[in-house]
């Protein structure tokens, strides 16, 4: 199947337009600034450009009906990761504003493989999901997350508890000034 | 809405870090490129998860998110060690091999 | 055949006995040198348990054949393809209307175990308990506790006391089991063992080279014999289709001839070589005199009463195959009566020009198993048995009695060391002069009614006119064994001390308690064990006569007894009177030429004579053929005349082909070795060294690098897997 044969069954899909052109337009966002993570010269811009990046694919989560993981996403992410960042980056003196060193000697590398790892997938994607639909209805109440979390899969959850505890002191054990 | 979009969508993202792992030099900006990675694998969960109608996409979605809030902090820790002894985060000079 | 439902205790689990001995010969063997009385209480305690048992099992077989259980024939079909098979059934049934009435059929006891299954075949182990087994049992278990009694004193302070009685212990545990073996290869399994351990005792004192050169050469011997033993197994396996002797026998019993007949005389001629070197028989019997180099009590127990009897107690077992295959019921004369009477006479004869004591009485064994051998060959089963059983006592006691003698001595030599040992050693004396007397077969001794009943059935059995031969060797044999008795008798107890016997300072004493004990059991056995074989026919009365043979013969499907060309011996004044007689006068004339003096000389004057007496001193110069013309034959001229054609026509070609290959080697060597091998093996070693420095760029050191690489490597794979596979 052809991408085109994709969008074209898009677009004569029944379905709500207004879906389909957020979808579109969120797409894009993530797109550009995944791009613009990795390809601007200035250290804190790659950093807002990922928070361009988690924000929309926090929307998609939205879009799929997933209303936890999408805030969740938006607060953690957003709220927390990026902070990280960007106090890593003034820890460690990274030369504020563009910086022509950015990349590595041999950056082409990254396109021998991400180029071919992209086809690959998409072959295989195409190949393999042709036209399936996601239900319309979709949307999954965080009350069913919460008893799933708490149900079901409670030894992962108390698992990473334990991890973020492990974490926490790892990396105060690891950063501190003698 | 298709299913494919969505698992499109997580592929580029995919695709797109991993060329940021492999081509970026500062230690930071790598980490950055890795949370790109996370994300694509975190949309490919809940489209999958929302497909089959099952609340695991989703709790495992929530489960790489605090996973990855953990990596980022013993990851900007390690590059906060490294930059103490070596005065650089520089991935270039990193390597004292002599191959 | 089928058996009872409960076997009597005592006969069913005979095998307990081998394993007795065996777990004492391994207690001695690793605990032996700690115990207070060095191992011996071990071994005494363990045979000592061994003779209950088998008495018990005595008491068990004998009851069982006065009410023998109730055995089912499997059904035999008259019109049997092989008519054969059909007339030992038909025999079978007639059984109880033999004229003997009370001869019921008494199945043996019998039990069997898988070892292990080759080809197909299972091997298996078991016992086979019947009258003769347990004759044997009792007797072994007897003999071998004396002997373990008379060792204590006898072997004491010897330098390998412990290992002595450790080996004791195998041997009895050994022969054991040769005497209850189910199959022929458990059979030529103890017989190695019983061949083993008599090879570890007679080179007890190895340390001196004449007695481990006895031991090598016992067993050397043994092993030619063997090469017969197991060609006539096999044979047997191949013509009856089994290891089992019970239906070994009853295949044999079942034969009338044809091919079947052929492959009987041919197993029994194979299997009389077995005979002829374990059991000391005539062209093999070369070993036994040397043998004497062991101990004085291994003498005793092996080489007289026990290991010697495993060939004699083999044929006995296997008589079917004897019987049929050399026609024992219908001729004058088979190979194995001859053989058993060629050896009666020689060892007799060469009894005469021993000056050492051990070795008169080897050769006296040597002959009497030639009684034996003679007594299976004419047909006389039950008189070769029971001569057996007497002469493993009354020959045990002669040895251990000259053990006595040489123990106070410290000599066995009777010329130079003894003499008129009669008032030193009077116990001594008697026992020696009762077992003699048995020996010699003098009325109402044991060995009269053996001996005699081996004469009878050489007079009436076998075909028209009976076997004339063995009659009159027989007789002789016997004025010979008096003869040279007599001489042994004076020139030990009799006469002038000589040598260490008339040392003033160490003058010779009476044995201790513990050897002389077993000499007055084993006089006494002499004297009485005879009456377990009275005749029949009306001196006797019937509720005592034949008791052995009734107890002892096998009435059952795997013994020719109830064939029509089986039959026993009866009672026969004659031939009674007239061995007596003649062993009497030989007797006599024998002392009168040592006591008296008569005759002296002879071999002076008469150069018949001193030729016959230098023949029978050099053993009828057996070893010098054996060493001096066929081993080295071997050595000396065929061996030479190897050499040279290996020197000069084979070596020659040799250097020949060998001065070629110099030639072609050096050319290879420049151009193919240095040239072409060389020159690739350096071309890989630079391709190596390239290539090395290629793929070096790859270890950069770079993470980013190996990412790079990880993640190129996943695609590729994936590739492979969307578009290939």
């Amino acid at each position: 199947m052809s991408v085109a044969a994709t969008f074209a069954a898009v677009f004569a899909a029944d379905l709500d337009v207004a879906q389909n052109v957020f979808f579109a337009m969120l797409a894009l966002a993530t797109i550009v600034g995944a791009i613009g993570v990795v390809t601007t010269t200035n250290v804190v811009h790659a950093a807002l450009w990922l928070v361009v990046v988690l924000s929309s694919v926090g929307a998609n989560f939205l879009l799929m009906g997933a209303e936890f993981v999408g805030v969740t996403q938006i607060l953690v992410y957003v709220g927390a990761i990026v902070v990280l960042f960007l106090f890593g980056t003034m820890l460690t003196r990274a030369p504020i504003g563009k910086d022509p060193t950015v990349d590595n000697r041999s950056w082409y590398l990254g396109l021998v493989v991400a180029v071919p790892l992209l086809a690959i997938l998409s072959y295989v994607l195409i190949d393999a999901f042709d036209d399936t639909e996601l239900p319309s209805d979709n949307v999954q109440r965080t009350a069913e997350v919460s008893d799933s979390i708490f149900g079901q899969y409670l030894m992962p959850f108390e698992a990473i508890g334990l991890l973020l505890t492990a974490t926490l002191i790892g990396a105060i054990v690891l950063a501190r000034k003698e | 809405m298709l299913l494919n979009q969505f698992l499109l969508l997580g592929a580029v993202l995919f695709s797109i870090g991993v060329y940021g792992v492999l081509a970026r030099r500062n230690g930071v900006l790598v980490l950055l490129s890795i949370e790109l990675i996370l994300n694509a694998v975190n949309i490919n969960l809940v489209a999958f998860g929302t497909y089959t109608g099952s609340i695991s996409g989703q709790v495992f979605a929530l489960f790489v998110i605090a996973i990855a809030a953990a990596e980022v902090g013993v990851g900007l820790a390690i590059v906060l060690m490294i930059y103490r002894n070596r005065q650089s985060i520089d991935l270039d000079e990193l390597s004292s091999m002599k191959g | 055949m089928t058996l009872a439902a409960s076997d009597p205790i005592f006969l069913r689990y005979a095998f307990v006995l081998p394993a007795l001995m065996g777990v004492s010969f391994v207690l001695i063997l690793f605990f032996g040198k700690r115990l207070p009385k060095k191992g011996a209480e071990v071994g005494i305690a363990a045979i000592g348990m061994c003779l209950l048992f088998s008495l018990a099992a005595g008491y068990q077989w004998i009851d069982r054949v006065e009410h023998p259980p109730e055995v089912e024939h499997s059904e035999e079909p008259a019109a049997d393809a092989e008519g054969e098979h059909a007339l030992a059934a038909v025999q079978f049934v007639a059984a109880p209307a033999q004229e003997e009435g009370e001869h019921h059929e008494v199945a043996p006891v019998l039990t069997e175990a898988t070892w292990f299954t080759s080809g197909g075949v299972d091997f298996t182990v078991g016992t086979f308990v019947d009258g003769l087994s347990v004759m044997m049992m009792i007797m072994v278990s007897t003999v071998s506790l004396l002997v373990h009694v008379y060792s204590t004193d006898y072997v004491g302070g010897d330098r390998r006391y412990t290992h002595y009685f450790a080996f004791l212990s195998l041997f009895s545990a050994s022969m054991l089991l040769l005497i209850m073996s189910r199959s022929t290869v458990q059979f030529i399994t103890a017989w190695e063992l019983v061949g083993l351990c008599s090879f570890v005792l007679i080179g007890h004192w190895w340390e001196e080279k004449p007695n481990s050169d006895a031991a090598l050469k016992a067993f050397l011997t043994n092993r030619v014999g063997d090469i017969g033993l197991i060609v006539g197994m096999i044979v047997l396996f191949f013509a009856a289709g089994s290891f089992d002797i019970v239906q070994i026998n009853e295949f044999a019993n079942g034969v009338t001839g044809g091919n079947d007949h052929l492959l009987l005389l041919v197993a029994s001629l194979c299997l009389i070589a077995a005979v002829m070197s374990k059991s000391g028989q005539f062209i093999l019997h070369t070993w036994l005199p040397d043998a004497m180099a062991g101990p004085t009590p291994v003498s005793a127990l092996i080489h007289a009463a026990t290991m010697v009897v495993a060939g004699i107690f083999m044929v006995a077992r296997l008589y079917g195959v004897f019987f049929e295959g050399l026609s024992i019921g219908t001729s004058n004369i088979n190979a194995l009566a001859v053989v058993g009477a060629v050896t009666l006479l020689f060892g007799g004869a060469l009894a005469f020009v021993q000056n050492d004591i051990k070795k008169v009485l080897a050769y006296s064994t040597v002959s009497q198993l030639g009684y034996m051998v003679m007594a299976l060959g004419v047909g006389a089963w039950t008189a070769a048995v029971f001569h057996l059983f007497t002469h493993a006592f009354f020959k045990a006691g002669l040895f251990l009695g000259s053990g006595s003698v040489a123990h106070s001595v410290h000599s066995f030599d009777m010329k130079e060391d003894m003499g008129g040992m009669k008032r030193f050693m009077p116990r001594t004396f008697v026992t020696f002069v009762m077992c003699s007397l048995a020996l010699a077969a003098i009325p109402p001794l044991a060995g009269f009614w053996s001996k005699d009943e081996i004469l009878a059935g050489a007079s009436q059995l076998g075909g028209d006119g009976g076997y004339p031969l063995m009659l009159i060797a027989g007789t002789i044999g016997g004025g010979l064994t008096a003869a040279y008795m007599t001489r042994c008798i004076w020139l030990t107890f009799f006469g002038e001390p000589r040598g260490h016997a008339a040392d003033p300072h160490h003058p010779p004493h009476e044995s201790g308690p513990l050897i002389l004990w077993p000499l007055y059991i084993l006089a006494g056995l002499a004297v009485v064990s005879g009456f377990a074989n009275l005749p029949a026919g009306g001196i006797f009365p019937d509720v005592m006569a034949l008791r052995f043979e009734h107890y002892v013969e096998p009435v059952a499907g795997y013994f020719p007894g109830e064939l029509p060309t089986f039959s026993h011996p009866h009672f026969s004044w004659w031939v009674a009177l007239v061995s007596t007689g003649w062993a009497v006068i030989a007797a006599g004339f024998a002392y009168l030429y040592w006591e008296r003096g008569q005759g002296h000389g002879l071999t002076e004057r008469s150069r018949v004579a001193r030729g016959g007496y230098v023949l029978l001193e050099n053993k009828y110069y057996f070893d010098h053929l054996y060493t001096g013309v066929i081993a080295n034959g071997i050595k000396g001229p065929v061996a030479r005349a190897a050499y040279w054609f290996n020197q000069n026509v084979i070596d020659g070609i040799l250097n020949g082909v060998a001065f070629g290959v110099t030639v072609v080697g050096r050319w290879v060597y420049k151009y193919i070795d240095q040239g072409a091998i060389d020159g690739a093996i350096d071309g890989s070693g630079t391709v190596s060294d390239s290539l090395g420095q290629a793929l070096r760029q790859l270890q950069t050191g770079k993470v980013q690098q190996y990412g790079a690489l990880l993640f190129g490597g996943a695609v590729i794979l994936a590739g492979i897997f969307v578009f290939a596979i």
